[in-house]
């Protein structure tokens, strides 16, 4: 599960967002779970896998703070210290069924492999991708290339003006795969599609299950965000 | 047999042991590897009740170190017994059970319940968590009521009892001595110190719970200075604590004058620490030119003496 991967290329590909490509063992890995990545920093960071191409992972992450500030400055040919693939993701098996995928900021890059995934299995989607501004956009052409994809900024400087759950009250679909911030998560989780998964991001300490730092509460209690998600169905957490 | 170490109710192959907090109950851990390679393993406290702990954000990276602030979430002293423990005696090492309460009856209930296990060898008694309203750090800062819980705790155990102590006192060696007379069989520390981060973007404190107990390395030097002081303070066994990450720092740890050593928050940054560590014991003795490892518990102090 531990294992050290090789890290192939790692450039920042919009505001303050870079992409990390590392050549790992064998792992089957699904898409909406985690990789916990060691960094200069005492705790391991969450990274969600952004794609997979033989036993190339592809990592999106967001320069917020130290470990992510020092994990920017790695170069090809280092290495890195991965714990992973951890965490239940998206459930892929949705044919005959249409799919919306609502990705906000760094909430984005799950719904890459998972969008990839679903294609593969001839289900059909559609994307909603919410940005704060023009700068910060990734992944628009990546995600054009598998179907209708929709992008919104907060400021209108790119694509439709607001927040994601404008385009969203007009699709029309069966099935919604969410990943972003929590204010997002909360509107998508309440809207009119039938079946809605979303993916929760949290504070976490060892990433398997065992410190109890990213629980949620839920309607019977709590669950782990690193173990029992970090995918759920919208009714099985209670934000 | 170097490293076999024989303490009240333990008998512990290795002294390496997973801390209180840090490895929940086992089952993620024995995915990774097999738990039998330990020489014990310190349980999640239970409670007298289920509790569901603190809010959320729990945990605050601070350098060198962690706060965390989780709050005794578990499932109860009855359910950690019908299902974690049941799980936990297919191994074979040394259970050892936190037991923490808000009131001297709850922690009355859960030593009776979890010391009548015949899985658990050992009770750890939780006076030093700092995360909850009640109990937990408020008997751990008091001499007199600690004494005072140690006795009725001990009464109610068919166990020996450790008593987990508190950095957050003015004289450790008073806390240690209070408890010794009190009837422990021995003592395991530190618990967390006391600390506060603040998000600059928000003014306001990043745990939910405002305050939260730090560990990892940035806290190693404090739990050397206590061992060092209550080993000497004292003549019941230590079980040191504090930022134990590498093989060196346990031996810092048994020279300060520990007999065994547990490894908390490194087992978040690798899960597979306390193996390594263990792995790399007999080796690291043959080069240091050490037997039994605890042929030099306690030289830190001893050598003071003859360099005089």
């Amino acid at each position: 599960m531990r294992q050290r991967a090789t890290i192939l290329s790692n450039r920042e590909i919009a505001k303050a967002t870079m992409e990390m490509k590392v050549r790992i063992g064998d792992a089957t890995i699904a898409p909406g779970t985690f990789f916990h990545v060691k960094t200069s920093e005492l705790l391991r960071r969450p990274l969600s896998v952004a794609n997979v191409e033989a036993d190339v992972v592809t990592f999106l992450y967001k320069v917020v703070g130290t470990g992510t500030a020092e994990l920017a400055t790695r170069r090809a040919g280092d290495e890195l210290d991965v714990l992973g693939p951890l965490g239940n993701g998206f459930p892929l098996a949705k044919d005959g069924k249409r799919v919306v995928l609502v990705g906000g900021g760094i909430g984005v890059p799950p719904l890459y492999y998972t969008r990839r995934m679903l294609a593969a299995r001839g289900i059909e989607t559609v994307a909603i991708l919410g940005f704060d501004s023009e700068a910060s956009v990734f992944y628009e052409d990546e995600f054009r290339e598998l179907g209708e994809t929709i992008i919104t900024t907060v400021d209108g400087t790119y694509g439709e003006m607001g927040f994601v759950t404008g385009p969203l009250a007009r699709i029309d679909a069966d099935v919604l795969f969410s990943c972003g911030p929590e204010p997002m998560l909360k509107a998508v989780a309440a809207s009119h599609i039938n079946e809605r998964y979303i993916s929760i991001e949290n504070r976490m300490g060892c990433g398997i299950g065992a410190c109890f730092a990213c629980v949620c509460k839920a309607p019977d209690g709590y669950v782990k965000v690193c173990s029992d998600g970090p995918v759920f169905r919208a009714e099985e957490v209670t934000l | 047999m170097r490293l076999h170490i024989e303490l009240p109710g333990l008998s512990l192959k290795n002294p390496i042991m997973p801390a209180s907090g840090c490895f929940g109950f086992g089952e993620e851990f024995a995915k990774l590897y097999d738990l039998s390679i330990l020489g014990g393993i310190m349980i999640k406290a239970a409670t007298g009740e289920a509790r569901f702990g603190n809010e959320t954000p729990r945990v605050a990276e601070t350098a060198q170190g962690m706060l965390n602030a989780i709050g005794l979430q578990n499932p109860g002293v009855d359910a950690i017994v019908e299902a974690k423990l049941a799980f936990l005696a297919k191994f074979d090492t040394e259970i050892i059970a936190n037991v923490a309460g808000s009131t001297p009856e709850e922690y009355i209930h859960v030593a009776r319940e979890m010391s009548a296990d015949p899985c658990v060898k050992a009770l750890e008694l939780n006076i030093s968590c700092p995360n909850v309203k009640c109990g937990g750090m408020q008997f751990g800062t008091d001499p007199l009521m600690a004494a005072e819980l140690t006795r009725l705790v001990k009464a109610a155990s068919t166990k020996p009892v450790y008593v987990k102590l508190s950095p957050n006192v003015t004289s450790i060696t008073e806390m240690a001595r209070a408890v010794e007379a009190a009837g422990a069989d021995g003592i395991t520390m530190i618990n967390t110190l006391v600390g506060m981060r603040i998000d600059i973007t928000t003014g306001q404190p990043i745990l939910a719970n405002r305050i939260g107990g730090l560990s990892g390395p940035a806290i190693k030097p404090v739990a050397i200075r206590m061992v060092y002081e209550v080993a000497q303070a004292v003549n019941i066994p230590i079980i040191g604590m504090g930022g134990v990450r590498t093989v060196d720092d346990v031996l810092e740890f048994i020279y300060a004058g520990a007999s065994a050593v547990a490894v908390g928050t490194a087992n978040f940054e690798n899960p597979y620490v306390c193996q390594e560590i263990i792995e790399a014991l007999p080796g690291r003795l043959d080069e240091l030119g050490i037997d039994h490892i605890l042929d030099v518990r306690g030289k830190a102090y001893e050598q003071v003496v003859s360099r005089a």
